[in-house]
């Protein structure tokens, strides 16, 4: 295949994997922005949210856009309320000490994967697309379905970024993020907010990851790959920033895409986590976020 | 911030006397309780245990929930029988999490806690080749299901034996005649980049060279990786077939992928079933996977000519007719590479007994006793076929199964002889001090 629709090709799944990326790594972001809790069981919440996709769209009969459009509405919620749960019985608590809510996430990680296993099974469930449209180029065909996928995370992201910027919601949640204590003086309800954000950061992940499960697969041990990359991606981006983790995961899902196809995967990996090194030696913040204060 | 914090519980309680006393008294009747009690008979009424090194959790739980119904399965006919040498056998249970390190880690536990007589039933390369070492070093029979050409490249050690499954390089050679003759001669080769598929990098070329084939491409993809339109652009436009070779849970987004890719146009594509075990093949997806063609240990669908011993065989596993479980036509089975634990266990007591195995003791006498056997016909114990047995290189050869996917259901088109899969052999693990 020539060098430009093989260029084509790389920069479309790159594409995708930002897309996902970005939403995953969004919801860390907000967690740990708001929170300062790093939650190690982000990737469980994305897992769960696969696993439930699969759930609901094979309990719906018919056709596979109905189950599709329902799993989109309910595994989020069902992770969102699997998260308030978590939140409200380990991380308050714990008082949010940064410590301890890294080893109970871990734990939390085990617990949410071990959970999948007996319930779900070890299986990959594949999800059917909720419409199958191939579009052929001229050099190749591709799926239509993963142009979807992009378009759909740029509306999702649109509206994470209008709620957080445009909304007395949004505004809270920014103002607990600067200064926890003076929130709380001018009447925030801190903690209420906080259980808020840990959930829509779960949610977050859950609906990348309903998006994904068609063309990849329902599996118990699904969480750890967006995990590792949402880490990635919020190092880089920064903290706590939207637009630098937006970025972030366009320059990680894009390298990722075009390197591997032109080099190998494994350099792409390393490029990545050597970028990582790089911006924690010399911009420890990331490249959008504000030094602590 | 850390003002929840309460000093452990633990530490600022003491220990009561009344507290001291219960516990002392709990012990002692823990101690005496039915379960505890010795074996009052004489040893050789003492079930023989073998180990079960099971993938429960980790990549291969898929595989290792199957591994154990059949295990479970020929278990119970052997005991029906009347037990190995006259002693029931017990099968011990424990989770690899397929995981190497684990593996080595189970292997001692089985020796040392569990006092088991041997170990037997590990699938995947990696586990294998990583608790095989110690294995050799606590002198514990090792009998693998892996397939992995590891155990016949002499890299293992005299206690770690393959008799009930062919290995990947027979199965290489076995196909690549037909594959030449009957798909195409211009394949590209596409496999996970670790020990199991550079197995079938290493082999299958030469094989394919020998019948006029030719590998115009090798695309190795990591074993993490879960997207692959990216790697399809570097097969060649001249290729007649893709072989394909990938594990684990991605599987179904690669023949997706694929089948987006080419259209309706493209290579033929001839594949190996582990790919797809414990899949439906009618999955959403996989229909680009109609008219190819795949390579099975054992046929998962039941075949029009399937032996009375075969049929057999299903009906204690608890298989349908399409392979599935009878209780759930969900839950696929692994048909191509279990009947591997069923053949696996016969063997093992045919050794027992051509040994007179008493115990731990005769563990030597047992390998030895299994390097022993040459042929193993077809038969109740050994429902795939016939197979020979190389003690040299404690590998098994047999017959392999190409089936053609036609109407959402695998048909077998084609059975290899022993003799296609056979190589000159490479080791003489006899030649170690046992």
């Amino acid at each position: 295949m020539a060098f430009g629709p093989y260029f084509l090709l790389a920069s479309l799944e790159g594409l995708v994997t930002a897309a996902v990326l970005a939403l995953t790594a969004l919801g860390l972001s907000l967690v740990f922005g708001v929170m300062r809790v790093v939650n190690v069981a982000h990737g469980e919440f994305f897992m769960l949210g696969a696993v439930l996709a699969w759930a609901v769209s094979t309990a719906f009969a018919g056709h596979p856009s109905v189950g599709f459009v329902a799993a989109l509405f309910v595994a989020p919620l069902v992770v969102g309320g699997a998260a308030l749960l978590s939140e409200r019985l380990v991380l308050r608590r714990l008082g949010y000490d940064p410590e301890a809510t890294i080893v109970a996430t871990i734990g939390m990680l085990y617990i949410i994967q071990q959970l999948a296993l007996t319930f779900y099974g070890a299986d990959a469930r594949p999800v059917q697309a909720p419409f199958n449209v191939r579009i052929q180029l001229p050099w190749f065909g591709y799926s239509g379905y993963k142009l979807f996928v992009i378009v759909a995370a740029i509306v999702l992201i649109l509206a994470a970024w209008f709620v957080l910027t445009r909304t007395k919601i949004g505004l809270v949640m920014r103002a607990t993020q600067y200064d926890r204590e003076t929130a709380q003086a001018f009447g925030i309800p801190v903690d209420r907010v906080y259980a808020g954000v840990f959930a829509l950061g779960a949610m977050l992940a859950a609906v990348a990851a309903v998006l994904i499960v068609p063309i990849q697969q329902a599996h118990y041990l699904m969480g750890r790959d967006p995990l590792l990359l949402s880490f990635i991606v919020v190092i880089i981006g920064g903290l706590g920033s939207l637009r630098g983790t937006v970025i972030a995961a366009l320059l990680i899902g894009l390298s990722d895409g075009i390197i591997s196809v032109f080099f190998s995967p494994t350099l792409a990996k390393m490029l990545a986590t050597g970028l990582v090194a790089m911006v924690l030696v010399f911009r420890p913040q990331g490249l959008f976020g504000v030094p602590a204060r | 911030m850390n003002d929840r914090t309460k000093p452990s519980s633990l530490l600022t309680t003491g220990i009561s006397r009344r507290g001291a006393l219960k516990g002392l008294g709990a012990a002692a009747a823990l101690g005496t309780a039915p379960g505890f009690v010795r074996y009052a008979q004489s040893q050789s009424s003492e079930p023989i245990r073998i180990g079960f090194q099971a993938h429960r959790t980790g990549i291969g739980a898929a595989y290792g929930r199957w591994y154990e119904r059949t295990t479970a399965a020929a278990i119970k006919r052997i005991n029906d029988a009347g037990g190995i040498n006259g002693r029931p056998v017990e099968i011990i249970t424990e989770d690899d999490g397929t995981d190497a390190a684990r593996g080595a880690e189970v292997v001692e536990k089985f020796a040392n806690q569990h006092k088991t007589d041997i170990v037997y039933g590990t699938l995947f390369s990696h586990v294998v080749v990583g608790s095989a070492p110690a294995a050799g070093e606590l002198k514990m029979p090792y009998y693998v299901v892996s397939e992995g050409y590891h155990v016949a490249s002499g890299k293992m050690n005299r206690y770690v034996l393959q008799p009930g499954i062919t290995d990947v390089r027979a199965q290489c050679r076995s196909v690549a005649p037909w594959i030449t003759s009957n798909v195409g001669k211009k394949i590209t080769m596409i496999y996970p980049d670790y020990a199991f598929g550079h197995d079938h990098r290493d082999f299958f070329a030469p094989a394919a060279a020998e019948q006029g084939g030719d590998v115009i491409a090798q695309i190795p993809i990591p074993p993490t990786e879960s997207s692959f339109t990216r790697y399809l652009p570097q097969i060649p436009p001249d290729t007649d077939v893709i072989y394909h070779v990938m594990v684990g849970p991605a599987v179904l987004t690669f023949v997706k992928e694929l089948g987006e890719f080419y259209g309706g146009s493209g290579p033929k594509l001839f594949g190996f079933i582990d790919s797809l075990e414990a899949v439906d093949i009618n999955s959403p997806g996989l229909e680009f996977l109609e008219g190819s063609h795949f390579w099975e240990g054992m046929p998962r669908y039941l075949q029009d000519g399937a032996s009375e011993h075969e049929k057999a065989y299903r009906e204690a596993v608890g298989l349908d007719e399409n392979g599935a479980s009878v209780n759930d036509a969900k839950d696929v089975s692994t048909a191509a590479h279990m009947f591997g634990c069923w053949e696996t266990l016969y063997i093992i007591k045919a050794a027992m007994e051509a040994a007179g195995y008493r115990g731990p003791e005769d563990r030597a006498k047992l390998v030895e006793a299994t390097e022993a056997m040459t042929e193993f016909p077809e038969g109740a114990e050994h429902p795939q076929g016939a197979k020979v047995f190389d003690g040299k290189v404690h590998q098994v050869f047999g017959s392999q199964n190409i089936s053609v996917v036609e109407n959402g259901r695998l048909n077998v088109v084609h059975r290899t002889s022993i003799e296609d899969g056979r190589y000159e052999p490479e080791a003489d693990y006899t030649t170690q001090p046992l």
